[in-house]
């Protein structure tokens, strides 16, 4: 049977990998300073010296998009990790092992994800301030439950096989068994959840900013660029479709990415 | 070596007049090849699990004694178990298929008894293991190392999970139907194989089985399971010729035809 080519993987792949280089390219070095004001490119049109033009300081877009991106970037890889190891902590641990712990734990998950994301985000918010590290912390603390499930439900499945018998019959301890053998086997039904998870930040960060209790000026951020953009959406469309570009890009790269783990793992 | 005394075993899940093990006594001196048959839900299985403190003690009452070189394992501390399994009790079990790692290379998981219980560097666990792999005659040991466990068939699994089990020289063997999911040939090939093991580096085997034609050819003395009970034993061959209890009859009248011709 001659397979078909995971486009989702390749498509995806590409694209999330031309979009994290130009950022990280734009932690370096933007063809304008991101912050610099000036009266005479109030704005200016999409042109050659600005791709995407320039917005109502006269400060150029395509720099400004580079540095969100940058600040979105570290935010939602940041909210991964965190979101990540803790989860997959929880999750190994009271899969593995099960009985009260497993259902307290997953009973609070429930209660967390019963509630609407954003509006747990802005009692934390109200609660610890905004700014860029408190969104980390608290977008990562939203972020448990999910892996914690996955990896939970794995761990549940794989205790019962039988090469986790076999290991423990070579005298292996509990934490080799779950970090040595069984972490290893769920890592291809981990990737697509990261890189899912990772367009769920994404998201959540610009929402937050949008809102304006996510990252707070000077920091450029894609979310609150979008808001700023929509006084003008009329008189300078070109900031809304550039800054909206960017995570529309963004965003499709590595849902594609995670499409196409999902499907290799089929 | 090994010694049973009056083992009872009940499961908290199972009503309370259903015990999987209702008392069984047995022995078996080191470098024996003891045989131990019944069929499914007999308790054989169980008491194997045991033996190797693999049973849940949340999950089962326990009676009686088991001990394996004076210790007792029923009550042995866990952390104390674990290091006795592997080095000095291995088990084989029925499925090589599902019982390696899929996704670890086949060489690492054979030195992981080594790697738990040693010291030893990378290189001495590889030259151990590659020896091991000579012993139980899988072709191309330098390969078979670095392969992953989808690449090999069955028999070869098997032989696999032999040369784990015996990397340590273990005292005892717990081999728990090893030959049921192999093919004839096959089957033949890895009682010798045990057969060879046994007598070059004396390590006890309780091979458990269902199949009693199989236990012939390999055991010394072999003990009859039958609703958690043990109805008869003693020496292969005083069994096969004189069985006593209806069940052991019943069992060999159960060995397809060709074969019986043999035991008359």
């Amino acid at each position: 049977m001659k397979k078909k080519p995971n486009y989702y993987l390749y498509i995806g792949g590409a694209l999330s990998a031309v979009m994290v280089l130009m950022i990280i390219i734009g932690f370096f070095w933007t063809p304008f300073e991101p912050n610099a004001v000036s009266a005479a490119t109030k704005f200016a049109m999409p042109s050659l010296s600005h791709p995407l033009g320039c917005d109502n300081m006269g400060r150029d877009i395509f720099s400004r998009v580079l540095e969100g991106a940058g600040t979105t970037l570290i935010i939602s890889v940041s909210t991964i990790a965190i979101g990540t190891a803790i989860g997959t902590l929880l999750g190994a641990f009271t899969g593995f092992y099960g009985g009260l712990p497993d259902e307290i734990l997953m009973k609070v998950c429930d209660a967390i994800t019963a509630f609407p994301s954003i509006l747990l985000a802005l009692v934390l918010v109200s609660i610890m301030g905004s700014g860029k590290y408190n969104i980390i912390i608290i977008l990562g603390i939203l972020f448990i439950p999910s892996y914690s499930r996955v990896i939970r439900g794995e761990f549940a499945k794989h205790r019962e096989l039988n090469y986790v018998k076999n290991a423990r019959i070579m005298g292996a301890g509990d934490l080799r068994i779950m970090f040595v053998h069984i972490l290893p086997n769920i890592i291809p039904v981990l990737l697509p959840a990261v890189t899912i998870g990772f367009n769920n930040a994404v998201l959540a960060e610009a929402s937050m900013s949008f809102l304006s209790i996510g990252v707070q000026p000077p920091d450029p951020s894609l979310g609150r660029m979008l808001s700023e953009s929509q006084t003008y959406l009329f008189s300078a469309p070109w900031y809304a479709i550039g800054t909206g570009l960017a995570i529309v890009l963004l965003i499709l790269g590595f849902s594609l990415l995670g499409e196409g783990l999902q499907r290799r793992n089929q | 070596m090994l010694d049973i005394k009056n083992f009872t075993l009940h499961f908290h899940s199972a009503p309370p007049e259903n015990m999987a093990v209702k008392g069984i006594s047995m022995h078996m001196d080191k470098g024996e090849i003891v045989g131990l048959v019944g069929e499914s839900g007999s308790g054989k299985t169980v008491t194997a699990l045991t033996i190797a403190g693999l049973i849940n003690r949340r999950m089962a009452a326990f009676g009686g004694e088991i001990l394996f070189n004076g210790q007792n394992t029923l009550t042995l501390k866990s952390e104390d178990m674990r290091k006795i399994r592997g080095k000095d009790i291995s088990i084989v079990f029925q499925e090589p298929m599902s019982s390696l790692n899929p996704v670890l290379r086949i060489g690492p998981q054979v030195e992981e008894s080594l790697r738990i219980h040693t010291n030893k560097t990378k290189e001495e666990r590889k030259e151990l293991a590659l020896k091991a792999f000579k012993d139980v005659e899988l072709p191309n040991p330098e390969e078979v190392y670095n392969k992953y466990p989808h690449e090999l068939s069955g028999g070869q699994l098997q032989r696999v999970m032999i040369a784990a089990a015996m990397i340590s020289n273990p005292t005892l063997l717990i081999a728990d139907e090893p030959t049921t999911a192999l093919d004839v040939t096959i089957q033949a090939q890895i009682i010798e194989l045990l057969k060879r093991l046994n007598k070059e580096y004396g390590m006890g085997i309780l091979f458990i089985s269902h199949n009693l034609n199989v236990v012939r050819k390999l055991c010394t003395r072999v003990a009859v399971m039958h609703k958690g009970l043990i109805v008869e034993e003693g020496p292969v061959e005083d069994i096969f010729h004189n069985p006593k209890e209806d069940y052991t009859k019943k069992l060999i009248a159960a060995i397809p035809t060709r074969s019986r011709k043999n035991v008359r």
